[in-house]
């Protein structure tokens, strides 16, 4: 019988993985060498600009990415595990298509140009209104199946204004804004901006994390799941709230970066057991690995303009999962 | 332990499934809860465990089961659903653990004994050699013993178990009948909803036949499994041969 490895070491190695990550997300870049050489510099002026550099623009890129990857991580497991399937993302909860459309609604009336800060506001607001429509559509005791199909309704809703505000759009420049934002990037964020979606990133991960156990004896099903003292109403709620909170609130911020919270579950779940409950840490730390190491891949070409986050995680991550699905389909037979 | 149970009334989709069903037990043992299909007697087993709502008192051991936080009832009561599955392929002494749950504080890892109430588990179903396996790789019967052990894991005071034998093979049903028979004499009250009723003569302490929705009789198997009672509640000729553990029901005819 193969052992599994243990989960201490599991979790160390995915931090040293993320912190190795996170220190060449800092140092590569587009004149990314020059950044260090700089700041040993003789010149005041080089070294303050070096300074400015790694402070306004590196280091908010690469806490994004420890950030988002860890959100998308974490919800994706944690979602999973709540509908008991290995399909689910943090997507179908109707949360990211919500926080999509308020920060395009913010771009299609040009108010985008007012303040940065305004974006990730509509975000957020966005997210926050669909998970008040969730919860009037699911009512106060719903059914897992109620919870999907209401998410899948209101994503679809969502994605149908943000095509309309897209074909309605007064000048080309909002559109060409509006498509670009929603390939998800982490390029031009800043410190506030980040700032302002941690509060409900921390929430939203915790409430999350703390549906661990509930969601090992979720295994067994609801009725067993209730019989060992876990109420199935509590642990929905703080699992659809919040991942709505944390997804919704990245979203707003960074765009939609896609496969990640589908993915990174399924390639940690057989390193601990396939158990919900412990896939969640781990499951976190890779996520935050893998979005720091796609971050990282799309600073690489030197020339041309830089493809976007969210483009190179789906490009990667959709047949990965075709891989995956077809490894699953062989081991079945 | 004492299970009192006074005037309940549930229903299902609507339908009126108990009707003022009135039940007193007490003590340890092994108790099996008969009746023709559509009774409730899954009804019951699900108002006593608390998953469904209900009119009317349960009480346990004197307090309100309806009282109780869901937290503190899971260490007293643990409940085997019907078909029981697992939804990830776990291995089986992890699946054998979730019955733990109830019992683990938060932030804390598993104390030593709830490593050897694991053990236990295991050992009174039979299951130690398969361990590591995981458990979607096991054969129905083989499940069926690893996920009673789940239940026999909570080590709780009052054991409910639905049709825990249905679509096993001989083998196996006597397995899981053994293992349900010997955490009753270890001091838990066990009660199975069956439909083998030899099966439950051959195994319980005590039966209790539902028949539309309340108790229609109530005692030891020879004294619940007459030929009036199966023609009453069965609505069948059945031949009922030999005596104590040893009854035999063979139906032979529909009335």
């Amino acid at each position: 019988m193969r052992r599994l490895p243990n989960y201490f070491l599991i979790n160390l190695a995915l931090a040293a993985l993320v912190a190795l990550l996170f220190v060449a997300s800092v140092y590569v870049g587009r004149g990314g060498e020059l950044l260090f050489t700089k700041l040993h510099a003789m010149d005041e002026i080089d070294r303050s600009l070096a300074w400015l550099i790694l402070k306004e623009i590196r280091l908010p890129r690469a806490f994004l990415g420890l950030v988002v990857g860890a959100t998308l991580g974490l919800t994706g497991a944690g979602l999973q595990g709540l509908l008991r399937n290995p399909l689910a993302e943090p997507g179908l909860i109707g949360a990211s298509s919500g926080a999509a459309l308020g920060a395009v609604l913010v771009f299609y009336f040009g108010l985008a140009a007012g303040s940065a800060m305004l974006v990730p506001l509509g975000g957020v607001a966005g997210a926050l209104a669909s998970l008040a429509l969730l919860y009037l559509l699911a009512g106060r005791n719903p059914s897992i199946v109620t919870i999907i199909l209401a998410g899948v309704a209101i994503s679809a809703f969502a994605s149908a204004f943000t095509s309309l505000a897209l074909s309605l759009a007064a000048s080309p420049y909002a559109v060409y804004e509006i498509i670009f934002w929603l390939l998800g990037s982490f390029t031009d964020r800043s410190m506030d901006q980040l700032w302002f979606a941690l509060p409900f990133v921390v929430v939203g991960l915790a409430l999350v994390a703390s549906t661990a156990r509930a969601l090992d004896a979720l295994t067994l099903g609801e009725d067993t799941a209730a019989s060992l003292g876990f109420n199935q109403t509590s642990l929905k709620l703080r699992s659809i709230l919040g991942t709505g909170l944390a997804v919704g609130a990245t979203v707003a911020v960074t765009g939609v970066i896609g496969f990640v919270g589908l993915v990174v579950p399924h390639l940690v779940r057989p390193l601990v057991g396939h158990q919900p409950g412990r896939l969640l840490l781990p499951s976190a730390l890779a996520g935050s690995a893998m979005v720091l190491a796609a971050d990282i891949l799309v600073r690489l070409p030197t020339s041309g303009p830089e493809p976007k986050l969210g483009v190179i995680t789906s490009l990667i991550g959709a047949p990965f999962f075709l891989w995956l699905i077809l490894r699953t389909r062989r081991e079945a037979d | 332990m004492t299970l009192h149970i006074t005037h309940l009334y549930a229903s299902l989709g609507g339908a009126r499934v108990l009707r003022d069903l009135s039940l007193d037990l007490t003590g340890t043992g092994f108790i099996g809860l008969i009746g023709p299909n559509g009774v409730g007697k899954t009804t019951l087993v699900r108002a006593i465990a608390g998953l469904i709502p209900f009119e009317g008192t349960l009480t346990l051991d004197g307090t309100a089961l309806a009282a109780m936080p869901q937290r503190a009832r899971a260490k007293r009561l643990a409940y085997l659903a019907q078909g029981a599955e697992s939804h990830w392929p776990l291995s089986v002494e992890r699946l054998v653990a979730l019955g733990r749950l109830p019992h683990l504080e938060p932030f804390r890892k598993a104390q030593a004994a709830d490593e050897a109430a694991i053990t236990r588990a295991m050992q009174l179903t039979d299951v130690e050699t398969m361990a590591t396996r995981d458990v979607l790789t096991l054969s129905g019967g083989e499940r069926a013993r690893v996920l009673l052990a789940r239940a026999l894991a909570v080590e709780a005071p009052l054991l409910l178990v639905d049709e825990p034998v249905a679509a096993l093979d001989p083998y196996h049903q006597i397995g899981v009948m053994q293992g349900l028979a010997a955490y009753a004499r270890d001091g838990g009250m066990v009660i199975a909803v069956l439909h083998d009723l030899s099966l439950a003569a051959r195994y319980c302490d005590q039966l209790v036949l539902l028949n539309d929705g309340h108790v229609h009789a109530q005692g030891t198997p020879a004294e619940v499994l007459t030929p009036q009672n199966l023609r009453d509640v069965y609505r069948v000729e059945a031949e009922v041969t030999g005596e104590g553990r040893g009854l035999t029901i063979t139906p032979l005819a529909q009335i």
